[in-house]
């Protein structure tokens, strides 16, 4: 199967094949990690750009180390939040960019859909490092690539997304990946924070773990913003952590060998407390290592798509 | 110089006639209007195939002048209204610095007089559109405001709305409300349900313009005011006009182009032209939207035309302003999505952009006439053209139909008395 | 065009002999199996290891650790392809610093694909030597690189290909030349 993807703006647009081809990517990928020389030449002489809105050690340096594994020349690029709207526009930014023939540029944005705009204005191929609540495409895959290692496979999977739904870009790439792949998802969290119309996206809505958690076999917990509730989302951290907090004893509730993931950074002992997190369920560092992996092959399968837009046969 | 326009199809909202009729022009007067009129001495205008309406009016636009000369002037906007086929417009009061001054006002009108076109300024509502206290609302209507409003905001604070309408009241004008809860919108920007869901963009609930509407009916019934709702874009906003209308409770309301022909999948590729406020909503509001322009409920149809700088548009979704640029395409589009489509017939698109616009701002009646000043649009529902937005003579080229194929484009403006606009020229 | 008719140059027997026989070189230019390891060369070269390997247990009673290397990532025409062909995993679960490393391959052509193997090997440790066997040696050689143990050479036109048909990947074993589409 050929990898057509020009650009990487969401889990909404990726076909199951396309899904299943980045993943079994991944596997060789993560070969090259454990090496002693954790580098091949595949993408010698290309450029990658990080261009981050957003602060994100973690996810930023993923896809740098990524980039470098695989033989790239990366730079970065950090816009501080407070500056988005005074400083260059992204339009000009994306001009500035394609002038220096950037080959890949790897946007965080805390807006929904400037990936898909800067995909519109460069030439180059466009990874969404996440957009606002809208799409994290990567993150959904490397969970999506756990969940793979751990449970072998996603048909008939029972999958809860534990949190805030309604902010949450991880959740939403996570739906569309997983319901694509024919796994069971349902999101569990306050009304508050749970976008409307959700459940015609495939999913079952619960409000109270006792039935949310009830049987499933991966627990997707999101991070809170802990600002949300100066909002009014919800009355406090407290009650927070009371009904959505994921501790040992919500855990009994679900499959026991319950798959816990967490796409970090990690509130400790809010969204989910300190036994769980650091317990054997939880699979948290292994999702990071797998973060570079995926998106080595991300890298590797859309550097690998040729100049014609349409392929001959 | 007289003008013969000749073999057009007339129509005339008001006894609902569609005739085919020669209309002399001298001197800027109708002169007559008869089946056969000799062209001698005249030039003559070949109008086969066309229709021959009273002028539209357009009576919500904002033409950016003073302030925001880049966005649209004064000049540009109506010469836009004129290409688009208006006789006339109202152009509403959120200037920098706003029409809440008669010295803006008559700032406005000059600059109408030098554009040579009937321009009917709306005053703001309240002073600096701040929402706490009324205007100098009579000074206002002495330098020639027609209405008042603090469209692009609501008027919060039901005790300010209250006192603006009673006062409005005396001198016999409408408040023009734009019905939005600012706190149910928050930082929404664009309807809210399966679509903002998907892409995870903040939603403004119809529950934010529906309220509103509730609300300021029931102020406007309070005093007896003759409140104008602007650009209704829900179907229980519809409901509650009609609601209001059958307790006879003194209520006008408009619908703009845009919300006719548009839903919020529009938004999906995050093309920064379809942010507009109220935001385009879903298929069952256009629908119940129809429901209301056929059944009266909703009056006129006006442009909203909101233009902007490129540059302030090819910015993230999030941050880009509000507003479509729509004075050149809404006579194309209400052509090919309303009367095409038989939602409306020509006669009723003679009351909602013509004669019920004209009412409601308390202008001279808009129906073709001998002895009356010449204001007259003219479309020719056989030109099928690509809206191109290079070719607008607006600034604001913010308009998310680029590219569309529409029939029954305007061919002829005459306003005041003047052809304003011919496309054979 | 369709393909001429393809004419077998080799079957099963003469294969399983050329193996045995690739199989005592590798014996007796090492001297044993001491500090040996065989790495096929996805894809046709992983099951000719594991043959080699088999001969050698049978021959000497010692196993010679076996590995697999995918060259994907190291393949020089990667930017003049339409689409990345698909990574499979290198699997080298031992060190092969120090080692003698034979690598496998069905067909020597142009030296390209021996050069990315010798690249990914020297990025998985410092062997002491590496040396190269291969079923076919078909000549075209675009690069400094021989082999050392070659089980058939055989003169081709770059017209022509060389089909390798192995047991475990195609469900028989032959090889056969055919002219190539034109």
């Amino acid at each position: 199967m050929k990898f057509k993807q020009k650009d990487i703006l969401g889990l909404e647009g990726l076909s199951p094949e396309e899904i299943n081809l980045i993943l079994d990517t991944a596997e060789p990928m993560k070969e090259i990690m454990t090496r002693d020389i954790k580098k091949v030449p595949t993408l010698r002489g290309h450029s990658v750009v990080t261009l981050f809105y957003e602060p994100s050690t973690r996810t930023r340096t993923s896809f740098e180390l990524a980039a470098k594994y695989l033989g790239a020349d990366t730079s970065s690029v950090s816009v501080a939040a407070s500056s988005v709207q005074k400083g260059e526009s992204l339009r000009d930014t994306a001009r500035t960019l394609e002038a220096m023939a950037a080959d890949v540029i790897i946007i965080r944005h805390c807006a929904a859909g400037a990936p898909h705009q800067l995909a519109r204005w460069v030439s180059a191929r466009v990874i969404n490092a996440g957009d606002g609540a809208h799409e994290h495409p990567t993150q959904a895959l490397l969970d999506m690539y756990t969940i793979r290692n751990k449970k072998g496979g996603f048909k008939g999977l029972k999958v809860a997304i534990l949190g805030d739904i309604s902010h949450s870009r991880v959740a939403r790439s996570n739906i569309w990946g997983l319901t694509k792949m024919g796994a069971q998802v349902r999101v569990v969290g306050p009304a508050t924070l749970m976008p409307p119309e959700i459940d015609r996206l495939g999913v079952e809505v619960y409000h109270h773990w006792e039935e949310g958690l009830r049987d499933v076999d991966v627990i997707n917990v999101l991070r809170i913003q802990l600002e949300r509730q100066k909002k009014g989302l919800f009355p406090s951290i407290r009650e927070y952590t009371q009904l959505y907090g994921l501790d040992q004893k919500k855990l009994q509730v679900a499959k026991p060998d319950v798959l816990v993931l967490h796409p970090g950074p990690v509130n400790r002992g809010i969204e989910i407390s300190p036994e769980v997190q650091d317990g054997p369920h939880a699979a948290i560092n292994e999702q990071v290592t797998n973060g570079v992996a995926v998106r080595m092959a991300l890298l590797y399968l859309l550097m690998g798509r040729g100049e014609q837009d349409e392929v001959p046969a | 110089m007289k003008y013969l326009l000749k073999g057009g199809m007339v129509v005339d909202p008001l006894s609902k006639r569609v005739d085919k009729l020669d209309i002399l022009m001298d001197d800027g007067e109708i002169t007559a209007v008869e089946h056969q009129i000799d062209a001698s001495g005249c030039e003559v205008f070949t109008l086969d195939g066309c229709y021959v309406f009273p002028g539209f009016v357009d009576l919500h636009c904002h033409l950016r002048e003073p302030g925001e000369e880049l966005k649209e002037t004064i000049l540009t906007g109506t010469r836009a209204a004129a290409k688009g086929g208006f006789s006339a417009v109202a152009c509403m009061g959120n200037t920098k610095p706003p029409a809440d001054s008669s010295s803006v006002i008559s700032f406005i009108k000059d600059k109408a007089q030098e554009a040579s076109f009937p321009v009917y300024p709306v005053g703001c509502a309240t002073k600096k559109r701040a929402g706490e206290e009324p205007s100098e609302i009579g000074d206002l209507v002495e330098a020639g405001a027609v209405a008042l409003s603090d469209d692009g905001d609501s008027i919060m604070n039901g005790e300010v709305l209250r006192r603006v309408m009673e006062y409005a009241q005396m001198f016999n004008i409408p408040v023009i409300s734009h019905c939005e809860d600012m706190n149910l919108t928050g930082a929404g920007v664009m309807h809210e349900g399966l679509n903002s869901t998907l892409l995870g963009l903040e939603g403004i609930p119809s529950a934010a313009e529906d309220v509103q509407v509730a609300r300021d009916i029931v102020v406007a019934e309070l005093t007896g005011a003759h409140l104008h709702i602007a650009h209704v874009s829900t179907a229980r906003a519809v409901d509650l006009i009609r609601e209001a209308k059958r307790r006879g409770i003194q209520v006008t309301a408009e619908v703009t182009p845009h919300h006719l022909c548009l839903t919020d999948d529009a938004v999906k590729d995050f093309d920064t032209n379809v942010k507009v406020k109220p935001p385009l909503r879903t298929r069952d509001d256009v629908d119940a939207l129809y429901k209301g322009l056929k059944d009266g409920t909703i009056d006129a149809i006006a442009t909203d035309h909101a233009p902007h700088r490129r540059d302030e548009k090819e910015v993230e979704f999030n941050f880009a302003p509000f507003g479509i640029s729509g004075l050149e395409t809404a006579v194309p589009l209400v052509w090919e999505y309303l009367v095409e489509s038989k939602i409306i017939g020509v006669v009723e698109l003679a009351q909602k952009m013509a004669y019920n616009p004209a009412q409601i701002l308390g202008l001279p009646e808009r129906v073709i006439k001998v002895g009356t000043e010449a204001n007259l649009t003219v479309i020719d529902p056989g030109m099928k053209l690509p809206v191109r937005v290079d070719e607008f003579v607006s600034l604001g080229k913010n308009s998310p139909f680029h590219d569309w194929v529409l029939r029954g484009w305007p061919v002829m403006t005459v306003a005041a008395g003047e052809i304003k606009f011919s496309r054979s020229e | 065009m369709s393909p001429r008719e393809k004419v077998q140059i080799m079957n099963a027997e003469e294969i399983r002999r050329v193996l045995t026989r690739i199989a005592h070189e590798i014996l007796e230019r090492n001297a044993g199996t001491e500090g040996l390891v065989l790495i096929g060369i996805r894809r046709r070269g992983v099951p000719l290891a594991k043959r080699i390997a088999d001969k050698i247990k049978e021959i000497e009673g010692t196993s010679v650790p076996l590995g697999i290397l995918d060259i994907t990532l190291y393949r020089d025409d990667l930017s003049k392809l339409d689409y990345h062909p698909l990574v499979r995993k290198t699997e080298v679960p031992f060190s092969i610093t120090n080692k003698g490393v034979v690598l496998v391959d069905d067909v020597l052509f142009t030296g390209r694909t021996a050069r990315a193997a010798l690249d990914a090997l020297v990025d998985l440790g410092r062997p002491e030597f590496i040396q190269l066997a291969v079923l076919i040696d078909r000549g075209h050689r675009e690069l400094p690189i021989r082999a050392d143990y070659v089980g058939k050479n055989v003169p081709t036109s770059r017209r022509e290909t060389i089909n390798v048909n192995l047991q475990e990947v195609d469900g028989e074993d032959r090889v056969t030349i055919a002219e190539k589409e034109t």
